[in-house]
């Protein structure tokens, strides 16, 4: 198997939420902070896509900002491999993809400015014409017209801009592209397109995605591997057709159970109750136990341990029972 | 399961609604002729992309539209009585009381300070003849029905200090407060996660159906449609392009843009290699193509769609605007 391209080791950020100083001097408090991620490990594999689900709050954007080297990590570490340049990345070869093409085009700018910025930035090519060739066929790559160049985003419709943000992220030649929510902000008929070019692009230049989504069903359409996230914490990792098959997590089932589908018309059902705690004062030992219909006793006591595939105290129980696994 | 309507009077009833908007660059036609019912005790689903109208229309019943936009002809009737003419005081009335409304950011629909409990008593205090404390009494008995944890204690809660699952809850029960006929519900669950999602849908479908409160889900998701509603409106542009029971138009539908609607949505149970995708967008109010405005996207258009917008024909169980089907109709007419 081929070496991974990038390595994610135990990873875990905290946020600084306490009072402000003199506040909590005065009050006595202790400085409070908040664990948007920890412990998080996983391995995505060159020309792969892996996603991260999870609900709002569960931390997956910041292990994506993480990964992009937007924020440090609190501790563990974060490998690229040695085609990606190792310690020190080739710069440009990583890129982000965001949710919402309305915040993430500057409006003053022209479509081609746009484009072209980040081989500004890089100064590659050096040279102003090969530069211009590039984004026209860029344009072309990602299904728009070198004419539209001129143009500026409040010219184009979300689906439109977002196939512009796609064009500027590969404008630096990445091999890795980070993909936070890149449909969320569009319909369903757009969506389908841009969901569509990821897939194509990703087969012409090998690209390797990290993509993060809440929606399970896109995930499930565009993955290869999804790691399911609840309060900072990854809790399964599995190939995406075992996950859906035979989720080992009783999270992951939950997920999977509460996304309304098209095949289930007029489905009654008995939805999981509470909601996702706060993360500044998550519940003790396993933090989805109180939500969890199979929590046991050592659930409450002890964080479960992350084997590679699960993190859970009762999924680990029934595989050594050789008993089946949850459903 | 609804009886469909057919026989019993509809709780309301929608006749060629049509809805413009008077700028300086012209007049632009919002909605175009939408007609639908729905019965006692029946959830209709409208669904559409962003700009079909389907808030619109929803705005539309409950008289809420702002200058410039203004009802340009049809007919709104509410269990036999007529609704769109009746003019700002006679809509008082009916807000609230026999129409609730639920909207998608339940942060918003709360006043952010006053207690929760006393929102809704002001609401059954306004609508109902009743004494403060038996408005108290009913707030307290309609949030245990929405499921608050604890409600004596967090009656007097403000609306911060609720989590989002649990303030569209409160909303819910502000909603169904006066025991209305109908209840408007735009967008309900979309600022919500998908495991509150689902506590919301079930909620909001159990009341429903032992209350007999008829229901109108504006939403995007179709999924969510498909759990919920009897039957569904497609909206596109401004036009109801497709109308039926929820299970003929997902699993057979007849429009061009309701098949490719279908098609784009990533489904759970089985993986496609590909979704199919409707090229273009949804045209602008001021750019809309003469003729079918769909017809500009559409794979199997023919000559007829670019001149004449199509009627809104039987097909099977559901009804479809498209000139494909009135070909059919014709077809079978002449064949006897």
């Amino acid at each position: 198997m081929a070496e991974p391209v990038l390595r994610v080791e135990n990873v875990r950020r905290l946020f600084d939420v306490s009072k402000p100083w003199l506040e909590r001097v005065i009050a006595r408090e202790k400085p409070q902070y908040l664990r948007a991620v920890d412990e998080v490990s996983f391995e995505i594999r060159p020309g792969e896509t892996f996603a991260l689900v999870g609900e709002s709050g569960s931390g997956k954007s910041t292990v994506a900002k993480m990964v992009v080297g937007l924020l440090p990590p609190s501790s563990g570490s974060v490998h690229f491999s040695a085609s990606m340049g190792g310690e020190r990345v080739r710069p440009g070869a990583i890129q982000m993809i965001f949710q919402d093409p309305y915040a993430s085009l500057n409006p003053r700018w022209r479509i081609r400015d746009i484009i072209a910025e980040p081989m500004e930035a890089l100064n590659h090519p050096a040279d102003p014409a090969a530069r211009a060739a590039r984004v026209a066929d860029l344009l072309t790559l990602v299904g728009l017209s070198p004419l539209d160049g001129e143009k500026y985003p409040h010219q184009f419709s979300g689906g439109q801009r977002q196939r512009v943000a796609i064009a500027r992220a590969l404008s630096s030649e990445p091999q890795f592209l980070v993909c936070d929510e890149p449909t969320s902000a569009l319909d369903v008929s757009v969506q389908a397109q841009i969901l569509n070019l990821m897939r194509d692009l990703q087969e012409r230049l090998g690209l390797t995605y990290l993509f993060i989504s809440h929606n399970l069903a896109v995930v499930r359409h565009m993955a290869h591997r999804i790691g399911v996230m609840y309060l900072g914490r990854l809790v399964e990792v599995q190939e995406t057709e075992a996950l859906f098959a035979t989720p080992r997590h009783p999270y992951t089932r939950l997920l999977i159970d509460a996304v309304p589908d098209l095949e289930q018309i007029g489905r009654d059902r008995v939805p999981v109750q509470g909601e996702v705690p706060s993360p500044i004062n998550p519940p003790s030992g396993c933090t989805f136990h109180p939500r969890c219909p199979l929590a046991m006793e050592i659930c409450m006591r002890e964080v479960p341990a992350f084997d590679g595939s699960v993190a859970c105290h009762v999924a680990k129980d029934r595989a050594m029972a050789g008993g089946p696994p949850l459903s | 399961m609804a009886a469909g309507g057919m026989s019993m009077d509809p709780v309301l009833s929608v006749r060629n609604l049509s809805l413009e908007f008077v700028t300086r660059r012209g007049v632009l036609r919002a909605l175009n002729e939408i007609s639908f019912d729905i019965a006692r005790g029946e959830v209709l689903g409208v669904v559409g992309e962003s700009g079909a109208g389907k808030s619109l229309t929803g705005t539309a019943i409950i008289g809420l539209i702002d200058k410039p936009g203004r009802l340009s002809g049809g007919e709104i009737w509410l269990k036999g009585q007529r609704i769109d003419n009746i003019g700002h005081d006679g809509l008082r009335k009916i807000r609230g009381r026999r129409i609730g409304m639920i909207f998608q950011d339940p942060l918003t629909s709360l006043n952010p300070l006053f207690r929760v409990g006393d929102q809704i008593a002001e609401t059954v205090l306004t609508h109902m003849p009743v004494s403060k404390t038996e408005a108290r009494a009913r707030a307290l008995a309609l949030l245990t029905e929405v499921g608050i944890p604890a409600p004596e204690s967090r009656i007097d809660a403000y609306p911060h200090e609720f989590s989002g699952g649990m303030r569209q809850r409160v909303v819910i029960a502000l909603a169904l407060a006066a025991e209305p006929d109908l209840i408007i519900a735009d967008e309900p669950t979309t600022a919500l996660d998908v495991s509150v999602q689902a506590q919301i849908i079930t909620l909001l479908k159990r009341l429903c159906r032992t209350r007999g409160t008829s229901v109108m889900l504006i939403t995007h998701d179709m999924g969510v449609i498909a759990e919920t509603a009897d039957r569904v409106a497609v909206m596109y542009a401004g036009r109801i392009v497709e109308i039926g029971p929820v299970a003929d138009v997902i699993r057979h539908p007849k429009h061009p843009y309701a098949t490719g609607l279908m098609g784009a949505i990533p489904a759970l149970g089985a993986k496609v290699q590909r979704l199919t995708q409707i090229t273009g967008a949804m045209p602008r109010l001021n750019a809309i193509p003469a003729g079918c405005a769909f017809r500009p996207r559409c794979t199997v258009a023919i000559g007829k769609c670019a001149e004449t917008v199509p009627p809104l024909v039987p097909v099977g169980a559901t009804s479809a605007r498209c000139w494909l089907h009135e070909a059919q109709v014709e077809r079978s007419a002449s064949h006897g």
